[in-house]
């Protein structure tokens, strides 16, 4: 343990150089942050992760996040155990029927101002699930979307670069 | 086992084969049979595969683990009515519950008749029968077991949790800190897939194979793939078949070291997560380098493989072995030394042998409770024949043996990995990928048993002369876990349940479809 503790501290950091926040997210998210909801974000974001349906792909890249070669703390980012907690909900999966209310009532359990993220190409259009039975299809269908990040699932350095567009224009003035 | 009758024997004196089943035989049993049976089932010891359903008949698949036979029973039922194998079987209930909630098929004397994956909020009752009908108007709340007693108290826990995992609802009675039951309800994720997939070819509906649950989306793939090759009677290129052996061990070893770094975590030790968590990284972009996707989602069709390893391939795996032999072992030391660690996993999350095995649970689960079955090895598919591997068997049944299983998994793995880099048969000349076109006009019904890093799917399929899908079941194997982690929690206290839960790691979305 210790050994591994001396390691760390001499062999320098594992955590990569962040991504460029995503130009086409900066531009999505241009118009829709007023000034107030600017003042008092600052530049930190707490984010609730919702799955409303997805397979887990995503979320196993949003976990790696967390780990040290993407670090997404460094930039006051993080995600919270509560919604009552967050300023943006992220959500995965083509909103099964079955989790619809519970994605509404963790949608009103949030305070404004708030955002939501649509994660990943279930998320964005209804993916592959859009028009069944069980699946309502893209998040906008139930709640008005914020920023998309596509992909299935979205890399990290993707996930990063929207998150990050997130925070440069919300910390904007 | 001595004293049992075989599981051939019975079927062949009660049922009628059907034609055209691959690779095991498939039985077409009367009503009586049937009930003949589950009178069969009470006094043997054969495991339930999976049961399924269709409009007007429901299958089931078992196996007689003594001998490793395999074999599936249908009863067409007009009526939409079967007599119900819980209470010889009861991981059949929440099987049969499913068939009812999208079939209409009531099983009669069931022990549970509750509603399991339909949850009033598909505006249609039993969408997959022949008659869907109207949704109820007015449905009333979902009923949950009655618990009585001075002194308990109920904590009702998601379907949102607390953390970045899927959806499901766990309500724990519990006395003081100490849980005295626990009760799951899931169906939250259904998405429909075996809708989706009927009338789709296969190629498309591999594509949803691959979403079932995404952390095992090589393992799923393989399996729907392998259903579709045994029932249109296809043989996959060697290469192909080794590349996908390739993709499952990378695919093991990436979920049990986010696992191992997980449950630590869970403990308040978060040391082990931010190392494995790095090992994890490194796995998966290694598996991007080679095969275009971190998940490897998509990569496993039909036919083959839909990517054939690049040049520098070889050399990038055999120097992620390498580098996970070096880095690997010393976090087991700390695991292995860490008291306040072994504190919290020793003893925790008791499974009995008996329950895995009267549930037929599968992986880590009942590996570490002393059910010594792997897919890869009975039945047994290529190219894990000529590869030499052990399947680790422990006894204790606690979240440190489910830890340990997985550790010795991840080093199996490694060993596999060097040993299908190093033997990788060559492509053969003209093909640009090592895969076969599936010809049309030709159908049939096929199976597949696969092991995922959780456990062992279950992929039965149907095709008609099209190369259509008329009717396919993946089972996954937390079908057969989640029963468990009900009785794995029961004594110990609310806040242990992480750590039993993550040594479980259940998939929600495999499970519900």
């Amino acid at each position: 343990m210790l050994k591994h503790i001396l390691t760390s501290l001499t062999s320098g950091p594992v955590t990569e150089t962040a991504p460029a926040p995503a130009d086409p997210a900066l531009a999505e998210l241009a118009g829709k942050l007023d000034k107030a909801a600017r003042a008092r974000l600052g530049r930190s974001l707490s984010i609730r992760e919702v799955d409303a349906g997805s397979c887990n792909g995503c979320e196993l890249e949003i976990h790696a996040l967390n780990n040290p070669v993407y670090d997404l703390e460094r930039f006051g980012i993080r995600f919270v155990a509560s919604p009552r907690h967050a300023d943006v909900l992220l959500v995965t999966g083509p909103v099964a029927r079955n989790m619809r209310e519970a994605l509404l009532r963790t949608w009103d359990a949030t305070p404004g101002p708030k955002w939501l993220v649509a994660c990943g190409d279930c998320a964005v259009s209804g993916g592959l699930f859009a028009g069944g039975y069980a699946c309502v299809g893209p998040v906008e269908a139930v709640l008005p979307v914020d920023l998309r990040i596509p992909g299935c699932p979205p890399r990290p350095t993707d996930l990063l670069a929207g998150l990050l567009a997130l925070l440069e224009t919300s910390a904007a003035r | 086992m001595y004293g049992e009758e075989p599981l051939f024997g019975l079927l062949n004196r009660i049922g009628t084969l059907v034609e055209g089943h691959r690779p095991w035989p498939r039985y077409r049993l009367g009503r009586d049979g049937w009930l003949r049976l589950i009178e069969g089932l009470a006094g043997n010891g054969w495991s339930l595969l999976g049961l399924w359903g269709e409009p007007k008949a429901v299958h089931a698949a078992f196996r007689e683990d003594f001998s490793g036979d395999v074999a599936v029973v249908s009863l067409d039922c007009p009526q939409g009515r079967f007599p119900s194998l819980s209470a010889v079987r009861p991981a059949a209930n929440r099987l049969e519950r499913a068939a009812h909630d999208l079939y209409g098929l009531v099983a009669e004397r069931t022990t549970d008749p509750r509603s399991w994956l339909d949850h009033d909020a598909w505006g249609v009752r039993r969408p997959l029968s022949d008659q869907p009908a109207a949704p109820v108007p007015n449905p009333g709340p979902y009923t949950f077991l009655p618990v009585e007693g001075e002194g308990l108290h109920q904590i009702p826990v998601g379907p949102v949790h607390a953390g970045i995992i899927e959806p499901g609802h766990f309500r724990f009675t519990a006395n003081g800190e100490t849980v005295v039951r626990l009760e799951e309800r899931l169906g939250y994720v259904h998405r429909g897939v075996e809708g989706l997939m009927q009338g789709k070819p296969a190629a498309q509906a591999a594509r949803l194979a691959a979403r079932i649950s995404g952390d095992a989306t090589v393992a799923h793939s393989l399996a729907f793939a392998r259903a579709v090759e045994a029932a249109l009677g296809v043989e996959v290129p060697a290469r192909a078949v080794w590349l996908r052996a390739l993709m499952a061990e990378l695919e093991r070893i990436a979920n049990h070291l986010g696992d191992i770094g997980a449950i630590c975590n869970d403990a308040a030790f978060a040391f082990m997560l931010a190392q494995t968590s790095q090992l994890r990284e490194r796995v998966l972009r290694t598996a991007d380098a080679c095969f275009g996707h971190r998940l490897m989602m998509d990569r496993v069709i039909p036919g083959g493989v839909a990517t054939d390893l690049p040049e520098r391939g070889a050399g990038l795996l055999l120097e992620l072995v390498a580098e996970l032999r070096k880095r690997f072992p010393p976090l087991v030391a700390i695991y292995d030394g860490k008291a306040s660690l072994q504190d919290r996993t020793v003893t925790t999350g008791f499974v009995s042998a008996e329950l895995v095995t009267r549930f037929g649970a599968g992986g880590h689960v009942g590996r570490a409770s002393g059910r010594d079955q792997d897919a890869r090895r009975s039945p047994g598919y290529a190219p894990y024949d000529e590869l030499a591997f052990e399947v680790p068997v422990l006894t204790e049944g606690d979240v440190n043996a489910r830890v340990w299983v997985r550790i010795r998994e991840v080093e199996q793995s490694l060993s596999l990995i060097e040993q299908i880099v190093t033997r990788l048969p060559a492509i053969s000349r003209g093909l640009d990928h090592p895969s076969v076109a599936l010809d049309s006009g030709r159908g049939g019904e096929g199976m597949a048993l696969v092991e995922s890093f959780r456990g062992e799917i279950l992929t039965w399929v149907r095709l008609d002369g099209e190369g259509v899908v008329t009717r396919c079941h993946p089972r996954d194997p937390s079908w057969f876990q989640w029963p468990l982690l009900e009785a794995a929690i029961g004594g110990n206290i609310v806040a242990d349940f992480p750590l039993c839960n993550k040594s479980f790691s259940c998939s929600y979305a495999g499970h519900d479809l």
